[in-house]
């Protein structure tokens, strides 16, 4: 299947196997286009979940995953791609509307914008908090104290 | 404080109904006929807190918006700086209905991660307790949803009956809700003496009390009137949305991750996936009634079947994956339970993430409420089978 999509595609595409579960590390410049095409030739019908991971000592700091399954396959795929911070990624709501949430929460917690996203605010997080807290940088103690005062009335939230 | 705080509540509402696909509210009022209301984040049929906002007409719902995250509680930057033992007893605090689920997702994926597995005997011990619990959060479930209806003596019932698998957990390892019964390559405790037959006891107590619940509710004319036709939604829909477990069976989707991709032993076993037609409340009511049964045939099997041996695999005392990633999950009771890992070598996960069956089933909420009337939202919330804690993590 990827040896078809590679002379398409060239370089961009990487087929990784690890412990028996298939990925693909994609460049950022084919991501909607991969995705659709999993989803249309290739039966990746359920988008699973989209995830991402900080590494921030790499000049791109974000690895964006979209763990995908398909039902007429019965198999599984990831979907790997590096963005830099600040960077944006294009929405795959419209590929997959289970999408929406799960955008809105790796942008919540890791602040990396989707285009296109309908929507696109925090999820679990209130609406007015500063920060992400899944970055690396972000502190496991941490926490936007100013709006735990305003909005709680109390001194800490810990 | 408490003004200060509705002052805030009001903004997030008119912020939020901005998705809608409806017209954003410009000025300051509404329509006359179309009416907001909150529901929530403190209301019984909520399950929790969930805040749910909804645009009506009349009593008819043109749209809602779910306002989450009052639970939240970090659990995925808690795993990042936990090590892999020490972040078990927190997965019991996501579902924690269903927490022996939880342990069995997270304990198999970092089984995974390492390349162990655990040894026949443990795997047994593990199907028997995740199939228990699989029936004390149907049972759950089902109290709770038929209360919301109007129903209340299933809830006695229901808890009365739950209360005897709360009971072996308690036994096997002195908890009965966060049990946190698995460790990383097999299980901590080996079963007290009298648990076979505790198992088996349950089995013969637990069969006619199903009909039991049946022959309350399936026939029931008020219960026929409010989950027929209510909150329906297609197989096609459910996919695009993520939906699994119970809501996608019901829509006629026969997807079960412990046929489709067997993990722990479930191979061994011999059981149905039941499927509905309809797609609505009614269908996802009697496919929960058949999984109960259907774990009760897979219990019957494994606890005839266990075999002897030792209940740890060969793990080391300080867990250290290799560098690397994987992704597995499970048939929770309500829908599929993933963890994603990724190692750095260390014995902290780099990352961890929970793919949480409820937090996606919810987003199909607003779907099956479109159009339908303001007193099914509550029969709906209660069919998706949330649990707000597995929402938020």
């Amino acid at each position: 299947m990827v040896e078809k999509y590679r002379s398409q595609y060239g370089s961009g595409l990487d087929p990784l196997t690890y412990l028996g579960q298939n990925y693909l590390a994609v460049d950022r410049s084919l991501i909607p286009d991969i995705l659709r095409l999993l989803r249309d030739e290739e039966q990746f019908d359920y988008c699973v979940d989209i995830t991402a991971v900080h590494y921030p000592k790499r000049e791109k700091q974000f690895d964006v995953v979209w763990i995908l399954y398909s039902f007429p396959r019965n198999e599984r795929v990831r979907v790997k791609t590096q963005i830099a911070d600040g960077a944006s990624l294009p929405s795959s709501v419209s590929i997959w509307p289970t999408a929406n949430w799960l955008e809105r929460e790796v942008y919540d917690m890791f602040g990396i914008t989707f285009d296109g996203h309908p929507d696109l605010k925090r999820i679990l997080l209130p609406d007015g908090w500063k920060g992400h807290p899944l970055r690396k940088d972000y502190g496991i103690l941490q926490q936007d104290k100013e709006w735990v005062q305003i909005n709680l009335g109390i001194e800490s939230g810990q | 404080m408490s003004d200060r705080k509705n002052d805030s509540t009001n903004d997030v509402s008119i912020h939020s109904l901005s998705n809608l696909n409806l017209e954003t509210p410009e000025k300051p009022y509404l329509d006359s006929n179309e009416l907001i209301i909150n529901m929530g984040p403190q209301h019984p049929a909520t399950h929790g807190v969930l805040r749910v906002i909804l645009k009506l007409d009349g009593e008819k719902v043109l749209g809602t918006e779910c306002v989450i995250g009052y639970l939240h509680r970090g659990v995925e930057k808690i795993a990042e700086n936990r090590t892999y033992t020490m972040f078990n007893p927190y997965v019991d605090r996501m579902d924690y209905c269903a927490a022996v689920s939880n342990g069995l997702g997270y304990c198999e994926a970092v089984e995974k991660l390492m390349n162990v597995e655990a040894p026949p005997r443990a795997q047994y011990i593990r199907v028997i307790l995740t199939e228990l619990n699989r029936i004390a959060s149907h049972q759950l479930w089902l109290g709770t949803h038929a209360l919301d209806i109007g129903a209340m003596t299933p809830l006695f019932y229901t808890f009365r009956d739950r209360e005897e698998i709360l009971k072996i957990f308690e036994r096997y390892c002195g908890a009965r809700l966060t049990t946190h019964a698995f460790r990383i390559g097999g299980c901590q405790y080996e079963t007290y003496a009298g648990f076979e037959k505790d198992v088996k006891n349950f089995l013969t107590f637990f069969a006619p009390k199903i009909d039991e619940y049946e022959a309350l509710l399936t026939t029931n004319r008020i219960w026929l009137e409010r989950t027929r036709n209510v909150g329906v939604i297609s197989g096609a829909d459910c996919i695009a949305l993520g939906v699994t477990g119970p809501v996608l069976r019901a829509s006629g989707v026969k997807w079960d991750l412990r046929k489709a991709q067997p993990y722990a032993n479930y191979s061994k076993f011999d059981f149905e996936i039941p499927i509905g037609t309809n797609g609505d409340t009614y269908d996802r009511y009697l496919v929960r009634m058949q999984e109960m049964r259907q774990s009760m045939r897979i219990v019957e099997q494994a606890v005839n079947g266990i075999p002897e041996g030792p209940i740890m695999g060969k793990v080391p005392k300080v867990i250290k994956p290799p560098v690397g990633e994987i992704y597995h999950s499970i048939e929770a009771p309500k829908g599929e339970l993933g963890f994603f890992i990724v190692s750095d070598g260390s014995t902290q996960p780099y990352r961890l993430r929970v793919r949480p069956p409820s937090f996606v089933n919810l987003q199909a909420l607003d779907l099956m409420v479109r159009g339908a009337l303001v007193a099914d939202v509550v029969a709906v919330i209660g069919t998706i089978d949330i649990v707000l804690g597995e929402v938020d993590r």
